[in-house]
């Protein structure tokens, strides 16, 4: 009898270190959001309802996952105290629940506009009814929401990605005069995001039509550096004839960039570099001859999106997507531009 | 025919023989995809191919499953060396960066030692919070897997941090003989920590340790201090793996280097037979099961499997070893193949006498047995 006895006492003690493993999460991700907020600047510290007249904006943003992430982060605090805008910041650590419990939190406080750049493109109708019950308009920066109702939002500012790859798909059909063919591979951004699907059907829109060109390879780098460079290390292990490397950030092409000096080629010479976003750190290799061009995706959309949510509060109508002002970058204007470069 | 049936089924039992035979066997896809898989030529004075790549690339793995090897002989965890991996690259690239010449020997050499100490100072945390305030592995190293990357982010300002320093690049992007620096330093690692554990009686307290505790502390060994000391080495470990991991790309990156690398870790000491209910680790076989998972990320690339697919390929490729890892499955296969070729019985013998069956948790294990025996 004493053995089921001892197996009856294991799953309490197994309950109670659940309950323990709980308790600490719990403790742990508050901790986490505590060094978050430490970057906010104090926004007067009265609560949600503003009652000094000014406009409380609660902005949940996808995290810090690259620098041109930071830069729009810095951007729109720094807008909204400009603007005189409340500013509730929230980090939701790339987790698409982070966000949704932070857009409760801002109905919960009762704040005058909501903005925030979805992590991912779908699941958002909930909590985007919630808002609209609580008579809260919602701003959608840079990123895009799939939904079938587009009254859950007021407006949407931000990059058209589609375009982005178009254009760069353009300057790559404009630069090369010769018959080829053109062998091309691309670093794709994190699968299923909105900028790497939205990018690969631009740049396939324009470049797929020219049969000069031909798609040899196409891998995801997770828009990070160092996956860039080990695909790109593997493609050039694979495939002895590449004409033309299309990266869907400038990460992934820096990190390609140096793949292919370690196999003994020049990169922006041997192979063409399309890359999109224009960090500093692209146009400085622009400026060194190593990326070709850069289509750039703007971050500081900081001082629009204040205008917005001005507008929106005031009950202006407001046009339902609002283009980032931006540009394409090449070589030539890269070293004029540099200087320019804050993120 | 000099392999015996006999023979045969002590090879396909060996802990390592699954793994292995994993490894030859994605090795084997890719080449029969590109026959130039294998190819190794000189490129810029050093070695340069795939293999050469999945070397250099499973070096920063292999330290952190190094240190998770003796962490899991304990029975505990680290859920905390992909941040560590991120505040070691972030540390070191912060101060390098701020040097007025990056390529300068020393400042290096000194950017490298308060990362590595830090990282140390992480691993002591860890520990401290296991060993002597007794919180449960999982939560302890939890902690500081969630706020250890907010202190990278916070280092680095958010940013990647550049540097372009030839000292610092050799340590996971350079080439010493012909052969990457960091598989060397891993390697080097990896055979010191096999000698000190097996030649000494380090490696029997650890299993001692994580077979049970309170026995080990009633035999004589002082299981605190033990237990401080391995986490302390798991840090340093996940912390010479971010200098490896920044080093390779030039660049700290505080909010991805690392990312999610300790499930690949616990997954290497894994199939490399160590059962995460302690008291008994195989080093060799965290190797093998390093080299299988960079390997399989390598082939996968080398074979141009689609993004969307890729993930779906991998799962396949890690369910097929687990399931050829497990007895009971392989036992279940074998007596069906027997019993369709008409051989009766003997089927069940074949359970019982199983020599190495470690991955079935046995918690009544007797193991300070084998501390009576040093």
């Amino acid at each position: 009898m004493s053995a089921p006895k001892s197996s009856r006492s294991q799953p309490d003690l197994s309950r109670r270190h659940f309950a323990m493993a709980l308790g600490a999460a719990l403790v742990a991700v508050p901790l986490a959001a505590c060094g978050g907020d430490k970057k906010q600047p104090s926004g007067g510290g009265n609560g949600g309802g503003g009652g000094d007249g000014a406009i409380t904006f609660g902005f949940a943003q996808v995290g810090s996952e690259s620098g041109w992430r930071t830069a729009n982060t810095t951007s729109i605090k720094d807008a909204a105290k400009k603007a005189g805008i409340t500013l509730k910041f929230s980090d939701a650590q790339q987790k698409q629940e982070n966000q949704i419990a932070a857009i409760r939190s801002f109905i919960t406080q009762k704040v005058d506009v909501i903005g925030f750049s979805p992590v991912v493109e779908s699941g958002w109708d909930t909590v985007l009814k919630e808002a609209r019950d609580a008579k809260i308009p919602v701003i959608l920066t840079d990123r895009a929401v799939d939904s079938a109702d587009d009254s859950l939002y007021v407006t949407f500012i931000g990059s058209d990605f589609v375009e982005e790859g178009r254009r760069a798909g353009k300057w790559l059909v404009e630069d090369t005069k010769e018959d080829g063919p053109f062998n091309v591979v691309v670093l794709e951004g994190t699968t299923g995001s909105a900028p790497a699907n939205d990018r690969k059907k631009g740049f396939a829109e324009i470049v797929g039509n020219d049969d000069r060109f031909r798609f040899i390879a196409s891998q995801t780098g997770d828009f990070t550096r160092a996956k860039g460079k080990e695909v790109m290390e593997s493609f050039l292990k694979s495939h002895k004839k590449i004409d033309v490397l299309f990266a869907h950030n400038d990460d992934m092409a820096i990190g390609a960039i140096q793949a292919i000096e370690e196999a003994g080629k020049k990169p922006g010479t041997d192979i063409r570099i399309v890359s999109i976003d224009g960090i500093k750190e692209a146009f400085q290799a622009m400026a060194d001859g190593k990326i070709n061009v850069v289509v750039e995706c703007n971050p500081l959309i900081g001082p629009q999106v204040m205008d917005l949510v001005k507008k929106v509060h005031a009950g202006d109508s407001v046009e339902k997507r609002v283009e980032a002002e931006e540009g394409v970058f090449t070589q030539e204007q890269a070293k004029d531009e540099l200087p320019n470069r804050t993120y | 025919m000099s392999i015996t049936p006999g023979r045969l089924r002590a090879l396909t039992r060996h802990r390592l023989f699954w793994p292995l035979a994993l490894l030859a066997g994605l090795l084997l896809v890719a080449v029969a995809d590109n026959p130039s898989f294998f190819s190794v030529r000189v490129q810029g004075g050093h070695l340069y191919g795939n293999l050469i790549d999945i070397l250099r690339l499973s070096a920063p793995l292999a330290l952190i499953a190094l240190g998770m090897t003796l962490v899991i002989a304990l029975k505990g965890i680290d859920l905390s060396v992909g941040a560590v991996v991120a505040i070691g690259g972030a540390v070191a690239c912060t101060e390098i960066s701020q040097l007025a010449d990056q390529g300068s020997a020393s400042g290096v050499v000194l950017a490298v030692g308060a990362a590595l100490g830090l990282c140390l100072l992480a691993g002591l945390w860890n520990g401290f919070l296991v060993a002597y305030v007794g919180i449960q592995p999982i939560i302890a190293t939890l902690i500081l897997m969630v706020a250890g990357r907010g202190v990278a982010q916070m280092v680095t300002d958010g940013q990647i941090v550049t540097v372009s320093s030839s000292p610092y690049h050799l340590i996971g992007g350079g080439y010493l003989f012909g052969l990457p620096f960091s598989a060397l330093t891993a390697g080097a690692v990896l055979g010191l920590v096999a000698l000190l554990v097996r030649r000494s009686a380090l490696g029997v307290l650890v299993e001692s340790v994580g077979g049970n505790a309170e026995a080990s502390r009633l035999a004589g060994i002082k299981s605190r201090g033990l237990t401080l000391g391995v986490y302390a080495f798991s840090g340093l470990c996940a912390g010479a793996a971010g200098l490896m991991i920044s080093s390779n790309i030039a660049g700290a990156d505080g909010n991805n280097a690392g990312l999610w690398i300790e499930l690949d870790a616990i997954f290497a000491v894994v199939i490399g037979g160590t059962a995460l209910t302690g008291g008994r680790f195989y080093l060799g076989g965290t190797l093998v099961g390093v080299l299988v998972i960079q390997t399989l990320t390598t082939v996968v690339l080398s074979l141009g499997v689609p993004p969307e697919t890729t993930l779906v390929f991998k799962a396949c490729v890690v369910t097929a070893v687990c399931l050829l890892q497990s007895p009971a499955f392989r036992h279940a296969v074998t007596s069906r193949l027997r019993r369709a070729g008409s051989r009766p019985p003997g089927a069940s013998s074949t359970h019982i006498e199983k020599p190495e069956h470690e991955h079935e948790p046995d918690p009544t294990e007797p193991t300070p047995r084998e501390v009576q025996n040093t």
